[in-house]
């Protein structure tokens, strides 16, 4: 670690692990009642699950790209944070709403956490990932601009590489995007429309700019190839991913009451979103390949090189399977999405973050440059436990979604959603065994970063 | 994109210009190829309609514009002829009529869908007209895109930027500009002309 500052992306990390580990909990309660469906009824129902669910992912998400921001920026305009203080303020201010909103959905039912929280004065609450109190909303984007105002400074007046400028389009675009949570239109063709520019245009575009420059970022310093090279791909992958994920919005247009040619539009350009995940693989191997340095973190070389796979499978694959217009059709809002939704933001995101860090956490805590080597053993279990076990979870899902589409939409004689979801309970009992190992496998990841043992200090040369 | 360094540098000369723009030529024609074969796919649908509105194009407009644009891509060809033997002045003037030329392509195109709009044509008319403006209007941005490279390329011509030795940024801005030539030479009779 070279500038004290990076220190404020530790709590950051911490707090972005620890939520985790309470999304995969509230996961596991809502796969179970899939198959039990009184399973802690009336404590917890299934949709306040699902929302603690989904929201905890983007919220720890969020802590962890913020995390990561404060990492790589300073090392990157190679000065001090701005303001390493307000960086720990914003960290309490924001886990304190993240905990409050939590608490509010647990503890009184939604419609009465609307009341009290005032949201007749700017209706906002209500929509699937948006369910936050618009009191809480707005509060998430003075730290957000906070956030921002702190980062931007930094690299205004330090180093500007090419990285840090794409981190900062990414994070300015997520801010941006954001503002859309706040227009709630009473037509529900346009609500839909533009929720979608907040969802979609933060997975499928803004996000995967963060995405590619932390990506970049922890590649340079893992393999120390030129940083030239590196540029070069993140400018076609930036470029490809705006081309194809800006207008790729349209496949979530499909007979919603938007005009026919978004089932065109939609239809070719999500079908190319694929390319930049592509492409990123390509980078990374290619990354790999050329490394001039043998770093002692193997364990973040892991994590680093499988992120792309898993985002080009997950998001890629997983995603082109039910983007085309006709397939979609059939396969709307079945398991096939959960089927994707989960393999593409382990890929894609969660594992993005548990790269940097696993890169950066060693150092935050005093090592020289990575975990002892028993550690790192104990990560990297942690790494296949995981991945492993998220193929798994996609697999189940989606072998549920083609009999749930079947036998509920194609089949000769359709049959009503809760017959045929009792009829695939299966796939969802499998799905739940794999959820557990997933568990198992983040709790080895929380354990290996407490393993003990000789530490390898300086880089060796390759 | 003031990277000129090349990955290709000290190698043979082929394929000219940077490698990452190859990897962008190929996305790039895969996205419009995608483009053609849906188009291909629809029109085998409604092969009346599609001949029907096809005859409502102002097909010489298309024709002037393929001639215009070919034209330019090979004023490109003699600009990059020019700097190898560092003739800069040349380089320049060529890389201008160059840009000239693109500009007529945008004017002539600007006028096409005008007319189209006066007409009250939209995305919605049908089949084929959605895909006549999606594709013709994703060419023009591309065609911008080109014509903002080439502008570039002719102010770092008349700074000395380029030489008959170093003028890989050339050849990689050309390339583009030969890939935007390339995909309307398939658009044009695609969608104005077979029937």
């Amino acid at each position: 670690m070279q500038y004290q500052s990076q220190m404020a992306a530790k709590p950051y990390f911490i707090a972005a692990i620890l939520l985790f580990v309470g999304q995969i909990v509230f996961g596991l309660i809502m796969g179970l009642q899939y198959v039990i469906g009184d399973f802690l009824f009336p404590e917890i129902p299934f949709n306040v699950a699902r929302m603690v669910h989904t929201n905890l992912l983007i919220v720890w998400l969020l802590f962890g790209f913020m995390g990561a921001t404060y990492y790589l920026v300073p090392e990157e305009a190679e000065t001090e944070l701005h303001s390493t203080k307000l960086a720990y303020i914003l960290f309490w201010i924001f886990l304190g709403a993240g905990v409050v909103t939590v608490l509010g959905y647990l503890l009184v039912p939604y419609a009465t956490l609307a009341r009290i929280t005032g949201n007749e004065i700017l209706p906002t609450m209500g929509r699937e990932f948006l369910e936050q109190p618009t009191i809480i909303k707005i509060g998430l984007v003075l730290v957000i601009l906070g956030f921002l105002y702190n980062t931007t400074i930094t690299i205004l007046k330090g180093r500007k590489t090419v990285v840090s400028w794409v981190l900062l389009l990414g994070l300015w675009g997520l801010a941006i995007f954001f503002l859309f949570a706040f227009y709630n239109p009473h037509n529900l063709v346009l609500d839909k429309y533009y929720w979608w520019w907040v969802v979609h245009l933060w997975v499928e575009g803004v996000w995967e700019l963060i995405m590619g420059a932390i990506l970049a970022f922890v590649l340079i310093k893992l393999t120390g190839v030129d940083r030239e090279v590196v540029e070069k791909w993140l400018y076609v992958i930036i470029a490809m991913t705006l081309l194809t994920g800006i207008i790729g919005t349209g496949h979530h247009y499909y007979w919603i009451g938007t005009p026919e040619y978004w089932q065109w539009w939609g239809s070719i350009f999500s079908a190319l979103e694929p390319i930049p995940f592509f492409m990123m693989v390509i980078f990374a191997f290619n990354m790999a390949n050329k490394r001039r340095r043998q770093h002692p973190n193997k364990a973040a070389m892991l994590w680093a090189i499988g992120t792309p796979v898993m985002a080009f499978l997950g998001a890629g694959v997983w995603g082109f399977l039910h983007t085309l217009a006709p397939v979609n059709f059939y396969t709307h809002g079945s398991q096939i999405t959960a089927a994707h939704g989960h393999m593409a933001f382990y890929g894609a995101y969660v594992m993005i973050v548990l790269a940097i860090i696993s890169y950066a956490m060693p150092m935050l805590r005093g090592r020289a440059a990575a975990n002892s080597d028993k550690s790192q053993v104990i990560e990297m279990w942690s790494f296949w436990l995981m991945t492993v076990s998220m193929v798994f979870i996609t697999l189940f899902l989606t072998g549920a979604g083609i009999l749930q589409i079947w036998l509920q939409r194609i089949g000769e004689n359709p049959q009503s959603f809760m017959v045929v979801q009792e009829k695939i309970s299966l796939f969802y009992w499998m799905r739940e065994v794999a959820g557990v190992i997933f568990l198992i496998g983040l709790v080895l990841y929380v354990i290996s970063f407490f393993i003990g043992g000789e530490e390898r200090t300086a880089p060796a040369k390759a | 994109m003031q990277q000129t360094t090349a990955l290709t540098a000290g190698k043979e000369d082929y394929p000219p210009g940077d490698f990452v723009i190859w990897i962008v030529i190929y996305a790039e024609l895969l996205a419009f190829g995608i483009f053609f074969l849906s188009y291909a796919f629809a029109r085998s649908q409604n092969v009346e309609l599609f001949n029907a509105s096809q005859l409502e194009l102002n097909r010489t407009a298309g024709a002037i514009n393929t001639l215009v644009l070919i034209t330019s891509s090979y004023f490109v060809v003699r600009s990059i002829a020019a700097i190898r033997e560092n003739l800069q002045k040349q380089a320049a003037r060529w890389m201008w009529a160059a840009i000239g030329l693109g500009s007529i392509f945008i004017v002539i195109k600007l006028f096409e869908f005008y007319t189209k709009y006066d007409e009250g044509i939209t995305l919605s008319s049908n089949t084929f007209y959605m895909f006549y403006l999606s594709m013709t209007f994703f060419h023009f941005m591309h065609v911008i895109l080109g014509l903002v490279i080439l502008t570039i390329m002719a102010t770092k011509i008349r700074h000395g930027d380029y030489t008959a030795q170093e003028h890989d940024g050339m050849e990689t801005g050309a390339n583009y500009w030969h890939m935007v030539d390339l995909v309307w030479i398939i658009l044009f009779p695609l969608v104005y002309v077979i029937r």
